[in-house]
């Protein structure tokens, strides 16, 4: 008789001492596993509802300003550093990790129209109403000594907005004219102009970096080529575009943030219609910042609100309010991903988690393999209608939800009317035109 | 003199290799001229009258990245490791691949191709893990000239090492009938006399958790979620009590029970009655979440499914019925026997019901096909009363007193060849009343009316268990663990269906609900129009204005109904007729001539050219 039994040796399944691990043998066989597909459904529930539990975006309040946020500027090389202004010409450079105001001075009679750093960090240059362009060193001075520009610029044009090249020493502006400059110099390098009154937001393309775009009060946005002598092409909407944000990543599309509630992602080689049009706001768009991964962008709105959208999807992935936030002017994304800062109205600076129910701290891998194992399970039950309820849920403050219910009525009953006249006139005479081509006017080379 | 081509004009050279040019095609050139017959679709193909010449197909697909061609097994080490044998892939493969012909647009595609490429990777990685297992399946041979089932238990206790000999043992025990269940894990065992007897202890090393008497008949016991609890059904209700015999609840909706089984993964706690009554009770919030009437009468054999959760009732009639707590209508009816069910049990993987009759025969059914027909027959020479299937297959059945195992379920019983003869067979000392396989072991329990018998059956257990599923060697603390783990991921008792993986799946409408929808349009009612009118002005207009206004509104609300159920209905029509013309080809035949037929318009003549 040939005979042998399961007999377990106790010593390859019991730990030893209590300092050890515990011996957990696995056996991936899936008749062990029964139930397999409900068992994972739930699990997925699970997570989308922790999900939403744990959703607390806002981080800090960065209070100090004694006025509204108008701009802001992200150093390129600093994650912690942070550069404000607000309406009353105060510049503020924040130290975000220990969320302080690190240094205050005043820059400008009036509004800070616009700040930005240069490509290596080492100097703030600020734009504001008493037409100047003053250049700082990101270095505060020694004590005792006072907050004294670099250099003054005094500019024959007010001027709106500034943008800094990536690449170069050259940096421009734009307010009645876009002009170019050098950082050596006290002269624009050259001034484009394209018969519109004010240019309001300028903005480098970060990879092409020869390319510019601007948004003009004309309703219009105008591609401008530094190397040429005239603008390149223009494309007008129906609305005044606010703001404008190249996407890194993809750097042939740029999101301009529109006063009629909507933004709008243009591919530069297609300016006819928009690539993607992107709702959810129900006011004017005041600022866009891209992520720097492309994928995503953040937007400020007039309606006290800012709003995460994937770049490709036409309605927001995420909605940011609190009660005391007021009007948001600007938005900005970190460059390291994680945080999206907003300025509002009410000269608060906010701090929010660019991924709601993120962990902030140390996550250990055992932790991280969870997340990773949720993550993954939430994607693959997206389409469950339970766990696409859930998930897509968000509470929005009351005058949000009365004024989207609103413009959904207006929008309807714009769609029966045109669908009775539609239904009144010869076929063919009354086209259906789709929601992108409603909003862009005309091109112009 | 030869004549020589004229300068300017080159010799016609052969076209430019182009990179689509597949190289059959460049290198013979007599069989460029013959075209392959690209073959039509199935559907497509016209079968009636002409042959289509098939041709080996010399196109040859292009792969989408040019493959390199692989070094010669350079390194031998590593070509061994990305071998996996395939019986091993299947075995942990999900399924086959979604095609990806049917997608539509390219960039669905590509996702579906390259999700396929990672389920492949995920495959063959928990394939590779197989080398990880530490133990491997107890077996039994029998020398030249002995039949396995020759072999008492007292000789294989001998033949083995003490561990496995101390498995075996017997109890005496003098309340009558015993029934018994192991727990989960396998190390627990939980016995319960017809006369009140109870007792739970650690069968592995012999320590005893409990031992008291109810003082009332017992009918059936059965294990909760960890083996601190369980639940006993007694004359009248059900009671659950903790592993030191203190009695936790008394629960007094679940009455004149008779069997009682567990759903681990949904912790339903699943009981049939004495009046045929079929409930669930969800034991983590105490919640009775199914409670109806099977019409089944006298419910004494009950068993779920551990594949799907679905509760399978076998009935007087020799109908094995399949419940599930939110569907008050049995979800399937298997016809298993003609006279009356003794037994039945649910392997463990789900893939076999195995059911024995008055009839002397037990069959073993595909319990997911659900065919009329068995997949194997045992023939006795007296009815089972009691079944049981262990984790690797093996079944086990009692005849009263006597007791046979198989080693494969699906080869059916009989004498003639001897591979088909039982691997063990024993005779108990009194009538057999449960009979259950220990998970994880090779030890096949026997309750009998006298006591209990722990029998040892080589091969019979899963050798290599997953210690986040079950493990018998957890500590309290582990315990506490899973079943804290356990109850997040409690499944929902609406998700109890037959097919288990339906949540992952597309939900697309069956051909009966399509067939149902199409039948439904011609028996339509125009929905009842409600409308309220809108409030006027003091003297716009009266009543008999607004009402007058409704009709209106009414009828052309109506009339746009009608008018859409017409357009689905002739759809239909003409699917239908054009099907029907398309099945018998021929041209209608002539209506016979009239006299009336003069007065008709002449078809025109055609011109002759």
């Amino acid at each position: 008789m040939k005979v042998k039994m399961i007999s377990r040796n106790p010593d390859n399944y019991v730990r030893e001492t209590k300092l050890q691990q515990h011996k957990m043998p696995r056996n991936y066989d899936p008749s062990l596993h029964p139930l397999e597909g409900p068992r994972e459904y739930v699990r997925a529930l699970n997570a989308t509802k922790l999900d939403r539990v744990f959703a607390k975006p806002f981080v800090c309040n960065l209070s100090g300003h004694r006025d509204g946020v108008s701009c802001f500027g992200k150093h390129p090389k600093l994650l912690s550093t942070l550069a404000t202004g607000a309406y009353d010409g105060e510049v503020r450079i924040w130290d975000l990790a220990n969320r302080v105001s690190a240094r205050s001075f005043v820059a400008h009679n009036g509004f800070v129209r616009g700040i930005a750093y240069a490509k290596d960090g080492e100097r703030i240059f600020t734009v504001g109403d008493d037409k100047t362009i003053k250049v700082w060193n990101s270095q505060a001075p020694e004590v005792g000594e006072e907050e004294e520009p670099v250099n003054t610029i005094l500019s024959r044009y007010g001027m709106h907005g500034i943008s800094h090249n990536r690449k170069d020493n050259s940096f421009a502006t734009c307010g009645e004219v876009c002009a170019i400059w050098d950082e050596q110099h006290n002269d624009p390098l050259k001034t484009l102009k394209w018969g519109v009154d004010t240019l309001h937001t300028i903005s480098y393309n970060p990879v092409e970096t020869n390319v510019l775009a601007c948004c003009a009060s004309d309703r219009s946005i105008i591609l401008y080529d530094q190397r040429e002598a005239q603008p390149l092409r223009k494309v007008v909407l129906t609305m005044k575009s606010n703001k404008l944000a190249w996407n890194p990543m993809e750097a042939f599309n740029f999101t301009v943030a529109n006063e009629d509630c909507n933004l709008y992602t243009f591919d530069t080689r297609k300016l006819q219609t928009p690539l993607k049009v992107h709702f959810d706001h129900v006011s004017a768009v005041t600022d866009v910042d891209y992520a720097p991964t492309g994928k995503e962008f953040v937007s400020a709105s007039y309606d006290k609100t800012i709003r995460i959208y994937h770049a490709h999807q036409s309605h927001s992935r995420d909605i940011y309010h609190t009660k005391r936030m007021q009007h948001v002017v600007c938005c900005a994304w970190s460059l390291d991903n994680r945080y999206i800062f907003s300025g509002s109205d009410e000269m608060n600076v906010r701090m929010w988690k660019s991924n709601a129910s993120e962990k902030l701290g140390i996550i250990r891998p055992r932790e991280r393999t969870n997340f990773n194992y949720q993550e993954a399970l939430k994607e693959k039950y997206a389409a469950h209608p339970q766990i696409k309820r859930i998930a897509r849920h968000r509470q929005v403050p009351r005058h949000v939800l009365n004024a989207q219910r609103k413009m959904r009525a207006g929008k309807e009953k714009d769609q029966v009317k045109e669908a009775n006249v539609r239904k009144h006139s010869k076929p063919g005479k009354v086209p259906y035109v789709s929601e992108k081509k409603k909003h862009v006017l005309k091109e112009e080379v | 003199m030869s004549k020589v081509p004229p300068k300017g004009r080159a010799k016609p050279k052969a076209p430019h290799k182009r990179y689509f040019d597949t190289e059959s095609a460049a290198a013979d050139g007599d069989t460029a001229g013959l075209q392959p017959v690209k073959l039509k679709r199935k559907n497509q193909q016209n079968f009636v009258g002409d042959f289509i010449k098939m041709q080996k197909q010399s196109k040859v697909r292009k792969p989408l990245r040019p493959t390199k061609v692989k070094a010669e097994a350079s390194d031998p080490a590593e070509a061994q490791k990305s071998h996996v044998p395939p019986e091993l892939l299947a075995k942990y493969s999900r399924g086959e691949k979604v095609e990806a012909r049917g997608v539509k647009t390219r960039h669905f595609k590509e996702q579906q191709e390259r999700r396929e490429v990672y389920l492949d990777y995920a495959t063959e990685q928990a394939a590779r893990t197989e080398l990880l297992l530490q133990e491997t399946a107890g077996q039994l041979g029998a020398d030249d000239g002995e039949i396995t089932a020759e072999y008492r238990q007292e000789q294989i206790a001998e033949n083995v090492d003490l561990q496995s000999a101390a498995k075996h043992f017997s109890l005496q025990m003098e309340f009558g009938p015993y029934t018994m269940r192991y727990s989960k894990n396998g190390r627990h065992l939980l016995l319960g006399g017809r006369r009140g007897h109870v007792a739970a202890f650690d069968w592995v090393t012999k320590k005893l958790h409990c031992e008291f008497n109810v003082m009332e008949s017992v009918a059936d016991v059965q294990w909760l979620h960890v083996p601190t609890m369980y639940a006993v059904a007694q004359k009248s209700w059900v009671y659950f009590y903790d592993k030191k015999g203190t009695e936790l609840h008394c629960v007094k909706r679940l009455t004149n029970v008779n069997r009682l089984d567990f759903l681990p993964y949904h912790f339903l706690l699943a009981a049939g009655n004495s009046s045929g009554y079929a409930s669930w009770l969800d034991v983590s919030i105490g919640e009775l979440v199914g409670n109806f009437n099977t019409g089944l009468g006298d419910i004494r054999i009950l068993r779920h499914n551990p594949s799907n959760g679905v509760l399978c009732v076998g009935g007087s009639r020799g109908v094995v019925s399949m419940w599930s707590p939110k569907v008050r209508e049995p979800l399937a009816k298997l016809l298993c026997h003609s006279t009356a069910m003794t037994a039945m049990t649910v392997d463990p993987k789900g893939q076999h019901l195995v059911t024995a009759g008055l009839d002397r025969t037990v069959k073993v059914w595909d319990i997911r096909m659900l065919n009329d027909q068995p997949l194997a027959l045992f023939r006795l020479r007296l009815p089972a009363n009691e079944l049981d299937v262990s984790q690797r297959g093996m079944l086990a059945l009692s005849q009263g007193t006597y007791l046979e195992t198989y080693t494969d379920l699906l080869s059916g019983g009989g004498t003639g060849d001897r591979s088909k003869l039982p691997y063990l067979r024993q005779r108990c000392d009194a009538f057999v009343h449960g009979l259950r396989f220990c998970p994880y072991e090779d030890v096949l329990g026997v309750s009998t009316a006298k006591g209990f018998h722990s029998l040892l059956v080589p091969g019979c257990g899963e050798p290599n268990y997953d210690a986040l599923e079950d493990n018998p060697y957890e500590t309290s603390k582990q315990r506490r663990e899973h079943e804290v783990h356990a109850l997040l991921e409690k499944i929902p008792p609406e998700l109890i269906t037959l097919d288990p993986n339906e949540i992952t799946g597309v939900d697309a409408p069956t051909l009966q609900e399509k067939v149902d929808a199409k039948r439904q349009l011609f028996h339509l009612k125009p929905p009842a129009i409600r409308m309220n009118s809108r409030r006027k002005m003091k003297g716009r207009g009266g009543s008999a204005k607004a009402s007058r206004n409704k009709q209106i509104v009414k009828d052309i609300k109506r009339k746009e109904f009608i008018a859409e159920v017409r357009e689905a209905k002739k759809g239909v029509i003409r699917q239908h007729s054009s099907k029907e013309a398309g099945d018998d080809a021929k041209p209608r035949p002539k209506p016979p001539r009239s006299v009336l037929d003069r007065f008709k318009p002449k078809p025109q003549k055609k011109h002759k050219t």
